[in-house]
């Protein structure tokens, strides 16, 4: 159980933009980081140090240019950067969570459901599932008349708090989040750091990025540094 | 070999190179029971639709010796009953009966003589359209295929639309058979009543269709079931009256207005059972 | 579960000297949705129907494996197993759901015929489960003996959905499914089509033009262009991260509304 849960070397990522003539962006360059199990790193940096793109090259949702980033799973680990596409979806739906700063909408699927999925997914009772995520919405303060709607016309820190159910409705051993205070006010946004620390507690190892200095303290072991890379 | 009945014209009408080349067609339809076989239908001196397939395979298999019977809708006297059996006294030159045990050949149109058929008879059908999928499906390749595959879950689409429809199967004549569990054919418009006769029949049933030039066959001793559901099983017509003329109570009976004034009464269909039984009585 | 469903390679489709396809080469397996992307022209229509069967290849090879753990080779089969897989392994959604259905049948009829084609013979148990995978399908049960020209687009499309499912194919091959369809209907059927998916553990091949039908979805994607796969990956990487310059271009001219 000493290996770290998350383990990242030498990762990197340029974008080629060929739509404006082949305009090369490096979005972050040579990361190395481990994460254990029950530690919180915060990504820490100016904007366009690419804090975001790394924590998406993590989840997979990037593609890196070069690195490794391992992700322990199911008792062995995944390079999350050459996996097969149905490995990096295992880990995804039982291992890695994330919670990223806009909240994904699919036509039709009510609030509570949008959060149950997450379940449901993994063979939850669906019953069972919408009381979890009944009580997480009441705990973000999303008032239940809402729960039956889509998302669609929720307000930014509604969402927010919509997406941020999604990610703690299960143990996720490794979670990757994307401000996930950002637009909240203050008592959801102790009610998001009490939900962090007990994941914490349970032993999972998170990665995010935090805008509030408070926020960052409270959670944060530690921090990786992030500086904007050079013109490619 | 000429006809001495008609000078000018072959034994039977038809050429002998015509009448080898559907007694091919015959002997590939009885090998394959159910089989639509493809001949080269010859212009007869009756319209289309008028029995030209069944008149070219009895031209094809009648002989001198043989005993002719025609029924058009179970009656040996109706004008094409008639036309045809004179045709085939004039240029086969052969004997002809209303009597259904003493014919040899029998054609048809749209019925079975009630008497049972036995080993040595043939009875030739009239067909006007010989596939049993045309209704579902227009095209010809696409019906060779399905028979080739033996793909015919479109047949109990259609029974299973009629009971949606009508509560029961409502085909009631030219019900399709399924002949020795492999080939679904069209029995010619013979009402459903009929259809129990050509199963195991001692007698040998050839079906010809002269426009749309098929042949199929079941020869003797031939499994032959109607389609149908579990839970709605074949099932023939039945009436709640006896013939007018005989007193018969199980053969097909035939409706038949006598006035204006909303009479009518039954009376078989098969002429010649009725008359028998008749006789049978004085 | 391992074990993939539907493997190709280097399939290949020739139209005289025209390109149709070439050599595309992927593995599928049970559960996994793949959306096929590209503009008109780019061969996804002809990648779906060799995969489906319907069209021979020129070169290459799609095979799948049956219920009982045996390849089959597709286009070696012959017409009549290959008929039967279609009809029992197999499904297909097509773009117009005229060509998917008999319009002169009944809905109970239009979803009973594959099973009366497997020699299903009671019509009381044919009817209920007619009026199961309408209910499934969201159509009202109440309509099972009205013709699908009685039917609304949307409609006719579910119908199509449920007459391909009812056999419990293990593999589905949509063309555009969603196409013509008023933007709510789309929607209502999108939904159906992912729980549908999930409760049956279907694989899919799906084709579209349309990239958000492939995020919502898809879980693989793969984009063609002049016949050849230019770029293939997770849905979500493609359409978030495209790295090939057809894949950029197609992804930054989504219009938003």
């Amino acid at each position: 159980m000493n290996a770290p849960m998350i383990s990242i070397r030498a990762l990197a990522k340029t974008f080629t933009l060929h739509t404006q003539g082949g305009t090369r962006i490096r979005a972050f360059d040579g990361v190395d980081l481990d994460v254990a199990a029950g530690e919180c790193v915060a990504l820490h940096g100016p904007s366009g140090a690419g804090k975001s793109s790394l924590l998406r090259s993590i989840y997979a949702n990037y593609r890196p240019s070069s690195g490794r980033v391992v992700v322990r799973h199911n008792g062995g680990s995944v390079d999350m950067t050459a996996a097969e596409p149905r490995a990096i979806l295992d880990v995804r739906r039982k291992t890695l969570g994330y919670v990223s700063q806009f909240l994904r909408v699919i036509p039709r699927v009510s609030t509570l459901d949008l959060v149950a999925e997450r379940l449901t997914a993994m063979g939850a009772d669906a019953g069972e599932a919408r009381d979890r995520a009944g009580e997480l919405l009441a705990r973000l303060n999303i008032p239940e008349r809402l729960w039956s709607l889509a998302p669609a016309t929720f307000s930014g820190g509604e969402q927010q708090r919509v997406n941020i159910a999604r990610g703690f409705i299960r143990d996720y051993p490794v979670l990757l989040l994307d401000e996930p205070t950002a637009s909240l006010d203050g008592e959801n946004r102790r009610t998001v750091v009490d939900m962090i620390l007990e994941a914490k507690g349970r032993g999972a190892a998170i990665v995010g990025i935090f805008h509030d200095d408070e926020v960052r303290d409270a959670v944060a072991d530690r921090c990786l540094h992030l500086t904007r890379p050079k013109e490619a | 070999m000429t006809s001495e009945t008609m000078p000018g014209y072959n034994y039977a009408y038809l050429d002998e190179q015509t009448k080898a080349m559907i007694r091919r067609a015959i002997l590939k339809a009885v090998a394959i029971p159910g089989h639509q076989v493809p001949f080269g239908s010859r212009e007869m001196p009756l319209p289309y639709g008028w029995g030209t397939g069944g008149i070219q395979i009895t031209a094809s298999i009648i002989g001198p010796e043989d005993v002719l019977k025609v029924i058009d809708q179970g009656s040996d006297d109706t004008t094409n009953a008639v036309s045809i059996r004179s045709f085939f006294a004039k240029t086969a030159g052969v004997a002809t009966t209303t009597r259904t045990e003493e014919a040899t050949v029998i054609q048809t149109r749209h019925r079975i003589p009630e008497t049972h058929l036995t080993d040595g008879q043939i009875i030739v059908y009239q067909v006007p359209i010989p596939e049993p999928l045309r209704f579902m499906e227009p095209s010809e390749s696409e019906t060779r295929t399905m028979h080739a595959l033996e793909e015919y879950g479109v047949m109990h689409v259609k029974l299973y639309e009629d009971i949606a429809e009508h509560g029961r199967i409502a085909k009631s004549y030219d019900y399709p058979v399924r002949v020795e569990g492999r080939y679904v054919m069209a029995p010619s418009p013979i009402p459903k009543f009929d259809n129990p006769k050509m199963h195991d029949s001692l007698a040998l049933q050839l079906f010809g269709a002269g426009r749309e030039k098929r042949i199929y066959a079941i020869p003797p001793h031939t499994r032959v079931e109607s389609l149908d559901f579990e839970d709605h099983p074949f099932e023939i017509q039945k009436w709640d009256y006896a013939c007018a003329i005989c007193g018969a109570r199980d053969s097909f009976l035939d409706e038949i207005i006598t006035d204006d004034r909303g009479g009518r009464m039954f009376v078989c269909s098969d002429s010649d059972h009725c008359a028998r039984r008749v006789g049978e009585d004085s | 579960m391992d074990q993939e469903l539907l493997r190709v390679s280097g399939l290949t489709r020739y139209y005289g000297s025209r390109v149709g396809c070439r050599d595309v080469s992927f593995s599928l397996w049970p559960g996994e949705v793949l959306a096929i992307v590209g503009e008109s022209g780019s061969g996804k229509s002809t990648l779906l129907s060799l995969l489906s069967g319907r069209l021979a290849p020129t070169a290459g090879d799609v095979s799948y494996r049956d219920r009982d753990g045996r390849w089959l080779s597709l286009p070696n089969l012959s017409e009549a197993d290959r008929r039967r897989l279609q009809r029992t392994d197999l499904g297909v959604v097509h773009q117009n759901p005229r060509d998917g259905l008999r319009m002169r049948v009944s809905a109970g009829g239009n979803i009973g015929e594959r099973l009366m084609a497997l020699g299903h013979r009671h019509y009381g148990r044919l009817r209920g489960a007619g009026l199961d995978w309408m209910e499934r399908v969201e159509l009202d049960p109440q309509r099972i003996d009205d013709h699908p020209s009685a039917f609304s687009g949307g409609m006719q499309q579910r119908l199509q959905i449920a007459r391909n499912l009812v056999t419990e194919p293990r593999l589905v091959f949509m063309d555009e499914p969603t196409s013509g369809l008023d933007v709510s209907v789309q929607a209502r059927l999108l939904d159906l089509l992912r729980h549908l998916v999930a409760a049956m553990g279907l694989a899919v091949v799906l084709v579209t033009h349309d990239l958000a039908v492939a995020r919502i979805l898809a879980h693989r994607m793969m984009v063609m262009r002049g016949g050849e796969v230019v770029e293939t990956g997770l849905a979500d990487q493609v359409l978030d991260d495209p790295c090939h310059p057809y894949t950029q271009l197609l992804v930054s001219s989504i219009l938003q509304a």
